[in-house]
C-alpha cells in the first residue's frame, strides 16, 4: 500500500532524512517512534507529499508521490492525515469541518456528506457537538473530530502525526481508543507516536528512527523483545522505565 | 472676535441641490475602491507570499511604488496621463475610481499579507491533506480566517480611504467636499460650509469606527 523507497531530504546543508526505506502493507499498523528531531514527522509528511524530498520516491497504492506529474490533491484525498495540533478549521462548525472536504474535493452532495459526517461523528462519540465550533471542544474531542474528518473522505490508509502529543494526559486515551478501534477494523495505519502501549496493543511493526535514519524496522514482538540496535534499546529503556 | 456664523442658508433644498450628488459620489468612490482594492490587494498579497520570484518581484515593486507616492500625485498623474496614452480623456469621476482602486490595493495588500501570515501553516497543511488544491485551500481555509483577523484593520483603512476621497478636488471631480465648496462660494459663506463639511466627515467616520468595533465582536472566531 505504501512503499517508501530510499528517500533522502535536506534542509539546506542539514540532512533530515537519510536513505529511508520501508513498506506498509494493506491492513498493517506500523508505529514510527524515535527521539525528537529524528525525522519521523518529516517522514510521514513525505508519504502524502506535504513535505517534498530530494531523493528516492514514495509510492501510495502504486502512484508516485515524487513524480511532478502526479495529481497530489487527488492522491491526498484518499490518504487520511491526523495532525499533532488537530488543525480543524476554526471558522467552521464541527459539521462543516466534516462536510467541506467531501463536497469540495470528492464532489458529494451536501446531504450525502452530512449523513456520512454525522455517522462518523457519532462513531467517535461526539454527535452532540455537531453544531459547535472547534474552539468550544476540548483537545481530545477536537482530535476525535479530526479523525472523523479524515475518515469522511473514505481513505485507503491513515497517517497519524503524533496525534496525542499535544493532549492533556487524561484526554490521550479517548483518542487512542478511537485509533485502536480503527486498527482492529483493518485500517492501514502509519502512526508516529511515543505511545508504546498503543504500539504493543495494535501495531504489527515498529520502526525506530534516529538522526534521519530508519535504525530498526521490526515486528512488534521483536522490537519490544530484543531490539537489535543499542540506540533503540536506550530509547525504550528511557520511555518504558516509568 | 465674533465669527458671525449663520447657517440659515443651508436649507434642505440647497443641500440636496449641491451636496447630495457629491455625497453619493464620495460613498460610491469609497465602496468601489474598497471592494476593488481588497480584491486586487488580496491577489497582490498572494503573489508576494507565493515564493516565486516572477510573482513576488512585480507585486513588491507595485506595492512599494504606490506606497511611496502621495495619493494626490497619483490622482493627478493618472488623470493627465491616460488621455496621452489612450488618446481620449477619461472623466474625472471614472479616473478617480480607477486611481483609488489601484492605490488602495497597495495598502489593502499589506493588510492581507499580514492576515494570511497570521494563519498557522498547519491550517494550510490540513487543507492540502484532505485533498484541496492551492486555490481551494486559500479560498476555503486561509482567506476567510485572514479576513476575520484583519477586519478591524481593513475597515480602518476604509475609513481613511473615505476621508482621502476629498483629494479628488485635484482633478475637479464632484465629491461631497466639492458640493460644500460650491455652496460656500454661491452664498459667500465658506467658513460655515467647510465647518458643516468637517462635521459630516466626522460623523460618518466616527460612526463607521463604532460599527467596526461592534462587527468585530460579532464575527470573531471562537477560540
Amino acid at each position: 500500500m505504501i512503499e517508501i523507497k530510499n528517500i533522502s531530504k535536506w534542509y539546506g546543508q542539514f540532512q533530515v532524512l537519510a536513505d529511508c526505506s520501508t513498506e506498509i502493507n494493506k491492513g498493517e499498523v506500523v508505529v514510527v517512534c524515535g527521539p525528537s528531531g529524528s525525522g519521523k514527522s518529516t517522514l510521514i509528511k513525505c508519504v502524502n507529499g506535504l513535505e517534498p524530498f530530494q531523493q528516492g520516491d514514495v509510492m501510495v497504492n502504486g502512484i508516485s508521490v515524487g513524480d511532478a506529474k502526479t495529481n497530489l490533491p487527488k492522491l491526498r484525498s484518499h490518504v487520511g492525515m491526523v495532525f499533532q495540533h488537530f488543525e480543524l478549521f476554526p471558522h467552521m462548525t464541527i459539521t462543516d469541518n466534516l462536510v467541506i472536504g467531501q463536497t469540495k474535493v470528492l464532489g458529494r452532495t451536501h446531504d450525502e456528506a452530512m449523513e456520512r459526517g454525522l455517522k462518523l461523528l457519532d462513531r467517535v462519540g461526539l454527535k452532540s457537538q455537531a453544531a459547535k465550533f472547534p474552539g468550544q471542544l476540548s483537545g481530545g474531542q477536537q482530535q476525535r473530530v479530526a479523525i472523523a474528518r479524515a475518515l469522511a473522505m473514505d481513505p485507503i490508509c491513515m497517517l497519524f502525526d503524533e496525534p496525542t502529543s499535544a493532549l492533556d494526559p487524561e484526554m490521550i486515551n479517548e483518542v487512542l481508543d478511537v485509533m485502536v478501534e480503527l486498527a482492529t477494523e483493518g485500517m492501514t495505519m502509519m502512526v508516529v507516536t511515543h505511545e508504546m502501549g498503543f504500539a504493543r496493543k495494535v501495531a504489527h511493526r515498529v520502526i525506530f528512527m534516529d538522526q534521519g535514519r530508519i535504525v530498526e524496522d521490526a515486528t512488534k514482538d521483536d522490537f519490544f523483545g530484543t531490539p537489535r540496535s543499542e540506540r533503540a534499546q536506550l530509547f525504550l529503556s528511557k520511555i518504558l522505565s516509568h | 472676535m465674533m465669527l458671525n456664523l449663520d447657517f440659515a442658508f443651508l436649507t434642505p433644498a440647497v443641500l440636496s441641490g449641491y451636496v447630495v450628488k457629491g455625497f453619493i459620489f464620495s460613498i460610491q468612490l469609497t465602496l468601489i475602491a474598497m471592494l476593488g482594492g481588497i480584491i486586487i490587494g488580496t491577489l497582490l498579497a498572494l503573489m508576494r507570499l507565493s515564493g516565486k520570484p516572477w510573482l513576488v518581484m512585480p507585486a513588491a515593486a507595485y506595492v512599494n511604488t504606490m506606497r511611496s507616492i502621495p495619493l494626490v500625485m497619483v490622482i493627478l498623474w493618472f488623470f493627465l496621463l491616460i488621455p496621452l496614452v489612450t488618446g481620449r480623456p477619461l472623466g474625472a469621476e471614472m479616473s478617480a475610481m480607477i486611481t483609488f482602486t489601484l492605490f488602495e490595493a497597495a495598502y489593502y495588500s499589506e493588510i492581507m499579507r499580514a492576515g494570511i501570515q497570521s494563519i498557522p501553516r498547519g491550517q494550510v497543511a490540513a487543507g492540502y491533506a484532505i485533498g484541496m488544491t492551492y486555490s481551494q485551500t486559500m479560498r476555503i481555509v486561509v482567506l476567510p480566517q485572514a479576513f476575520r483577523n484583519m477586519l478591524p484593520v481593513l475597515l480602518t483603512q476604509t475609513i481613511i480611504l473615505f476621508q482621502d476621497t476629498s483629494l479628488v478636488y485635484a482633478i475637479g471631480a464632484y465629491d461631497m467636499l466639492k458640493g460644500f465648496e460650491i455652496v460656500g462660494k454661491n452664498f459667500n459663506r465658506p467658513v460655515e460650509t467647510y465647518l458643516v463639511a468637517a462635521a459630516l466627515y466626522f460623523i460618518i467616520s466616527f460612526s463607521l469606527s463604532t460599527l467596526v468595533k461592534r462587527l468585530q465582536a460579532r464575527i470573531s472566531i471562537i477560540r
